[in-house]
């Protein structure tokens, strides 16, 4: 039983890195556009230009 | 107060409240951000594109805007049909949504409230966060609860009750907040929404699972508490989803027109109100322009446009003399108007009068969910305060025993799948209906529409596309249509405009011609070759008027050549009105046209219901009357004189062509020009009310059997979340079975 001492901890931090990496997905506005992100894929040309000016 | 007016409620109050609540501390940053956009980002455009809808269409589109001169980035966003751009100060909208047409595409100028559009994504990232929570805490201390069903013990047990309470009470306090502060406003209300129940199922069982954790008790239904949270804040935000998308389309839409005049005064031109305007003020009213209030022509001449108004078809002279009215659109030359009704009086005020008039006459449409939701909180209240009695009296006393009895009850009953039950269907349909360019501006507009059994047409503009297409160009010589093309070029005259651009699409090249101008109210000259050319009105150009649309070419002394125009049927209007009749829905066209081109139209559709020369009032009057007669309507218009009727019918549609009051007025707004999808949306609907029906049907089989269950005291945590994860997906899954 002492495993669990460590099993808990390790998958709860497991899981916080889940969270906090879905919330860094939602902050950066990766779920604006779901579908033109699954279309986008399929265009060759890139479409994360790089910044003019 | 019940479910979707409480969602209804708070979703578009809380937006609204955000902007009034502090309007000081919100009108700095928002000044600074118009004004940053201003000097140094320069001019960001929102484009509405209802036929987009795959890679090719994505990088079409951004090409196209990216070889615009001005424009510095254009971002398509698929899943809300809209493309974004940031341009030079100066692009002009009108020229990117003519740069899309050029190679295929339907685009809307949308306007961009940037602020309220950042606004609305917070809202719903904020909502996405909770759930992100709520989903990484359910997991968590279901992995620890699956251990203590199967089995662990004593000191194991309580460790894991102890991290599990460690996790959901966090959770809990920061994923529960919006139904904690939706049910906080209810009660001081002194109203039981659906939330007050909500939140006191959580509350009550966290608090009860910490007490037995700390007692070393074998129940604890902290998992519960999280789940009931997660799949509620997935109703919530699938029904915050749908009404964003709809609400920020239709109000984007909107507001091109502002209400205000141009008067003349003796030292010069003001821009003023239109509220301002006084009987006897001079108003100058500019080609393009809308006409702000009733008036009589004192200098210029042009002619107006009066569709929107009264359905005709055809431009209007408009000289000295001429009286117009408010809303009619002044096409070609300037023209200065003598108020002779303003406010109160105009004609406009009299229409909006009749659309307040229509709106009150109306019973207020209670949802499904509505009337589900008042019976649901009393209800269980009662059963959770019962049990608690009951078992006190039983157990001679013991209030740890009765009180996790009805906490039991409490989260068994908790309307996980009521919650889910009228959100995932609907967002379910109106994605369905979104895809097909129908944009649902009222929840409830779904569930009404599903009754429909009488259909009301407008014509000009809905049936029909409201724009002339020339249809004898081919009687024309080349050279005749290069000068017609040419001269045509020159002016914004919708006859003019149609037929410049058929022109070009048919590969004319204009001619060149000299000294062009505009004759405001007659037609456009020019010199071609030493001769002079005209194209404009039959008196002017000295040639035969005839009885139909049209417009005259005079080359030098040559005879003069006529064009004819036709308004062509909207795409899809055929298909709407066949499956309508399909559907055994009685359909009527109502125009304020002449008597000879609704009829025409009418046989050509196998309308047998017409009306022609339809005044407003007397639309709205046909609407309720057939309400009167137990009918529920469907009114499919644009125009302000179907306003009145729009307001007053059971649910109603209007293209996206329509004016802003139309609009307003509407349930549903028709994004592209396809006038099928009205059709789809008439099936869909039915469909899903049966869906929602048949989720209640769930809902209730499944609280027949468990609450029975909770009351006599054998609920287990693990009873628990088998029936909400259970009833929660067959709802969810049932609503996908939309078609």
């Amino acid at each position: 039983m002492e495993i669990l001492t460590f099993l808990i901890p390790i998958s709860l931090f497991m899981g916080g890195v889940g969270l906090v990496a879905f919330f860094w997905a939602v902050k950066t506005r990766q779920y604006e556009d779901p579908k033109g992100d699954s279309q986008r894929i399929l265009s060759d040309e890139y479409d994360d230009r790089p910044k003019q000016d | 107060m019940a479910l979707s007016s409480d969602i209804d409620g708070t979703a578009p109050q809380d937006e609204h409240v955000s902007a009034s609540a502090c309007p000081a501390c919100l009108a700095a940053p928002s000044a600074e951000q118009l004004a940053k956009s201003g000097d140094i980002k320069g001019a960001r455009l929102m484009l509405s594109l209802p036929t987009a809808h795959c890679a090719v269409c994505i990088s079409d589109v951004e090409r196209e805007l990216h070889k615009q001169p001005g424009v510095k980035s254009a971002r398509v966003n698929l899943t809300l049909k809209r493309v974004s751009v940031d341009a030079e100060p100066g692009v002009e909208a009108g020229a990117l949504i003519s740069a899309l047409d050029r190679i295929g595409y339907e685009a809307h100028e949308l306007d961009a409230g940037m602020l309220s559009a950042t606004e609305n994504d917070k809202r719903g990232r904020d909502l996405l966060m909770r759930i992100g929570v709520a989903g990484f805490a359910m997991m968590n201390i279901m992995l620890l609860s699956i251990s203590v069903w199967s089995g662990a013990e004593d000191s194991t047990r309580d460790m894991f009750h102890w991290i599990s309470g460690a996790i959901a009470i966090p959770t809990v306090l920061f994923a529960g907040r919006p139904f904690f502060s939706n049910a906080w406003a209810a009660l001081r209300a002194r109203r039981l929404g659906m939330d007050v129940p909500i939140s006191l199922a959580i509350i009550l069982a966290t608090a009860i699972s910490l007490y037995e954790t700390s007692q070393s008790g074998r129940h604890a239904y902290f998992d519960a508490a999280v789940m009931l949270t997660f799949f509620l804040l997935v109703g919530r935000y699938l029904d915050y989803r749908t009404r964003a998308t709809a609400r920020s389309a239709a109000e984007e839409l909107a507001a091109l027109e502002v209400p205000r005049a141009t008067r003349l005064t003796d030292t010069g031109e003001e821009t003023v109100p239109v509220a301002e305007l006084r009987l006897g003020d001079l108003v100058r009213v500019r080609p393009g322009g809308r006409i702000p209030a009733d008036g009589t022509v004192t200098e210029g001449t042009s002619e107006t446009d009066r569709s929107l108004l009264t359905g005709e078809s055809l431009p209007v002279y408009a000289g000295p003399g001429s009286v117009l009215s408010t809303g009619e659109v002044n096409l070609t030359g300037p023209l200065t108007l003598s108020v002779t009704a303003a406010g109160k009086d105009s004609s406009l005020h009299r229409m909006a009068d009749l659309v307040a008039a229509a709106e009150s006459a109306k019973t207020k449409y209670t949802s499904l969910a509505e009337r589900a939701a008042r019976a649901y909180a009393p209800i269980v209240h009662m059963l959770s305060f019962t049990s608690f009695v009951t078992w006190l009296y039983l157990t001679g006393g013991d209030v740890r025993h009765a009180l996790n009895i009805s906490a039991a009850v409490l989260i068994i009953t908790c309307p996980c799948a009521l919650g889910l039950a009228v959100p995932a269907v609907v967002t379910a349909a109106s994605g369905k209906l979104f895809r097909k360019g129908l944009l649902i501006k009222d929840g409830t507009a779904l569930e009404r529409m599903a009754e429909v059994d009488t259909v009301v047409f407008d014509k000009t503009g809905t049936l029909t596309m409201g724009a002339p297409r020339p249809e004898n160009l081919s009687d024309l010589t080349p050279e005749q249509l290069s000068v017609a093309a040419a001269l045509a070029g020159a002016s914004s005259h919708p006859l003019a405009r149609a037929l410049h651009e058929v022109a070009l699409a048919q590969g004319c090249v204009p001619a060149t011609l000299d000294d062009l101008r505009e004759v405001p109210g007659f037609g456009i000259e020019g010199k071609w070759q030493g001769q002079l050319v005209r194209l404009g009105r039959a008196d002017w150009i000295g040639a035969e008027a005839g009885d139909t649309t049209a417009t005259h070419l005079k080359i030098g002394e040559a005879a003069p050549a006529s064009i004819r125009f036709h308004d062509s049927l909207r795409p899809g209007a055929e298909e709407a009105v066949a499956a309508f009749a399909r559907q055994g829905s009685e359909i009527w066209l109502v125009s304020g046209d002449v008597e000879g081109a609704v009829a025409d139209l009418a046989a050509r559709l196998g309308i047998s219901n017409y009306r022609a020369g339809v005044l407003p009032h007397e639309k709205a009057e046909l609407v309720q009357f057939l309400s009167g007669a137990g009918k529920h309507v469907l009114m499919v218009g644009d125009g302000l004189n179907d306003t009145a009727a729009l307001a007053s019918a059971h649910v109603s549609v209007s293209p996206a062509s329509a004016l802003d009051a139309a609009r307003t007025a509407s349930d549903i707004v028709l994004l592209g020009a396809d006038l099928a999808p009205v059709a789809d949306a008439a099936r869909i609907a039915t469909q899903a009310r049966r869906r929602i029906k048949e989720n209640f049907g769930i809902s209730i089989l499944y609280n027949v059997i468990a609450v029975p269950i909770a009351l006599i005291g054998l609920a287990t945590p693990l009873a628990a979340a088998l029936a909400m994860s259970l009833s929660s997906i067959t709802v969810s899954l049932n609503s996908l079975r939309l078609k």
